[in-house]
């Protein structure tokens, strides 16, 4: 092992190299060269073949085919998503969803977590194995049992008549409503777990000096403590909202034919239509929206990384 | 807080939960339901956990299920936690940043992209698809996650134990399996737990990567949910979400008494130096 302060480049021996280049080559080959792979598909064109589409690359074919290959790549197929409103739509509806489904998580889940940091010393690992447990459970499993509350003869609607609120089912399963519980359901120990973690370390006698001197309690929140828990709130946004953008169990589950989410698009263009090229581009364009948000939670995990060490 | 918890915050804590733990509640005791009808109740019974042991196709895609966690959750561990030593103790070198972009943007990747990709992958390498592959692209995913929780065990580490070791002569990599991984195996066992459940969970990347005669419990579920939700389907999540709280429950309990069992050994030793 390396013992080197991380400042100081230090004689690294070769088990100390082999440490870094197993889990290094191991990440390149299966997560990084993919994507080189998907973009090069999506240049490609559908073809009635194994593998289905155009050009396929063999170096065995000699310099010559390689290039003709090149040539052959095009970017229709981004053209394409741009002439026909589906994707568009698609991702628009997708970033909408997610940032909506991303705002309730954090409503429903603000309160959770400060209580959980409020909560008598004694109660708190219990409380924190409560949030993660569902994190285990299965999340085909956590979608599904909502199918029987949210249908109309389910759970949630046969309650609803019995106590006299209503007098015919409401229609939430096929919606985009069932979407927003799906997504919200699912996600929300993602964000109450670096929520809680933030608001756990604050100093609680800052409150104090602030009731000391006169500060009413709703005031001292959103003076000290929201303020304070700010980084447990972007990480816990950014984790559910990167992943709800793509999501595709949620939508296909829950949603109906007219909710429009990218994740699903992709999977009917792969698995319905076998297009391999465009949902190859679809899957390019969908990195590219979520670039930006992913380096910036990385910059801020890595900050707050730093700030521990 | 010094006036105990107050009114809003035991609200708060009692309708989150609530919201949590309704559905799966819900999920369970329907599947001890009578009647095929999944919500309406008509008289106790375990017949649909009778009717899921004979289904034949739901044992096999069990089975695979199981090979693929344990075998993926394995290799993703001694990786996993190879990256977390990097992450925590190599230092600068060259490529670092791109390495640590590699762990972390799995874990917010959607899990169409990482599928897809994978897939290509393997169908440019003239890979056959089945079992190996979906357990390559668990193995992929899962290491990231088990390098963030061993490296958090990290992390609070006290390093000058590791340095004693290799000062009094114990060569790096025995240091590293008598003094390192001994402390670190916490992190390590809920690593390895987590991959094992990630890994028993997964649809979307199992669909992608799969290929004939290797269908997961997952992908089983999946299909038939399409067609309904039936009462068998509720046995076999009860099974599976008995299964993980029953494991994460034991874990955390053989944690917590290595943790108490450490206190007291540190006290006795404090009590033996004065």
């Amino acid at each position: 092992m390396n013992e080197a302060p991380a400042s100081k480049k230090t004689k690294r021996s070769l088990g100390g190299w082999a440490l870094i280049a197993v889990p290094y080559f191991w990440l390149f080959l299966f997560f990084l060269t993919p994507f080189f792979i998907v973009f090069k598909i999506s240049l490609s064109q559908i073809a009635v073949a194994i593998p289905p589409y155009f050009p396929t690359f063999d170096l065995a074919e000699g310099w010559d085919a390689f290039w003709e290959n090149i040539a052959l790549l095009s970017f229709e197929n981004y053209v394409w998503l741009t002439q026909d409103d589906l994707y568009w739509k698609s991702y628009l509806s997708s970033v909408t969803i997610a940032g909506i489904s991303t705002i309730i998580t954090l409503l429903i889940g603000y309160p959770i977590a400060y209580a959980m940091a409020r909560s008598p010393r004694a109660w708190r690992p219990t409380l924190l194995m409560l949030i993660i447990l569902p994190f285990w459970t299965s999340f085909l499993i956590r979608v599904y049992a909502w199918i029987g509350i949210l249908k109309n003869e389910g759970l949630l609607n046969q309650f609803l008549l019995m106590l006299g609120v209503i007098n015919e089912p409401l229609t939430i399963l096929n919606t985009n409503i069932a979407v927003y519980i799906g997504i919200v359901y699912s996600y929300l120990p993602f964000l109450v777990l670096p929520l809680y973690a933030s608001l756990e370390k604050l100093d609680e006698s800052l409150l104090e000096a602030a009731e000391d001197l006169g500060c009413p309690p709703w005031q001292a929140f959103w003076k000290i403590t929201l303020p304070l828990s700010m980084p447990g709130v972007i990480a816990g946004c950014f984790l559910v909202f990167i992943p709800a953008v793509g999501e595709f169990v949620i939508p296909d589950l829950l949603g109906g034919s007219d909710t429009l989410m990218i994740g699903k698009t992709l999977w009917v263009e792969f698995f319905a239509n076998r297009d391999w090229p465009v949902s190859s581009a679809v899957a390019v364009i969908l990195l590219l929206i979520l670039v930006i948000p992913i380096v910036l939670f990385q910059n801020h995990q890595q900050k707050i990384a730093e700030k521990q060490q | 807080m010094r006036n105990g918890p107050t009114w809003f915050n035991v609200t708060s804590l009692v309708l989150g939960f609530a919201f949590l733990y309704l559905p799966i509640v819900l999920l369970v005791i329907f599947s001890f339901n009578e009647s095929r009808l999944v919500t309406v109740w008509g008289g106790f019974s375990t017949k649909w956990y009778v009717e899921m042991l004979r289904n034949d196709q739901l044992i096999d895609a069990f089975w695979v299920t199981i090979k693929v966690a344990f075998l993926s959750a394995s290799v993703a561990t001694v990786l996993g936690t190879m990256a977390a030593l990097v992450l925590v103790r190599s230092g600068r070198f060259a490529g670092r940043s791109l390495f640590s972009g590699m762990i972390f943007a799995p874990l917010v990747m959607p899990e169409v992209i990482l599928g897809l990709s994978l897939l290509l992958l393997f169908v440019s390498m003239d890979q056959a698809r089945g079992f190996w592959t979906v357990m390559l692209a668990h193995t992929t995913f899962a290491m990231c996650y088990v390098a963030v929780v061993v490296q958090s065990r990290l992390v609070g580490f006290d390093k000058s134990i590791e340095e004693a070791a290799e000062d009094l002569g114990c060569p790096p990599v025995r240091t590293f399996f008598l003094v390192t991984l001994p402390i670190i195996l916490p992190g390590v066992i809920a690593g390895w737990m987590l991959a094992f459940t990630l890994s028993l969970d997964d649809l979307v990347i199992a669909s992608f990567t799969t290929g004939p005669g290797a269908t997961t419990l997952p992908m089983k579920i999946y299909s038939q949910v399409r067609l309904g939700v039936t009462p068998e389907i509720n046995a076999v999540c009860t099974v599976l979400v008995g299964f993980v709280t029953i494991g994460v429950i034991a874990a955390s309990l053989a944690t917590k008494r290595q943790h108490l069992q450490r206190e007291r050994d540190e006290r006795a030793a404090i009590a033996n130096a004065d």
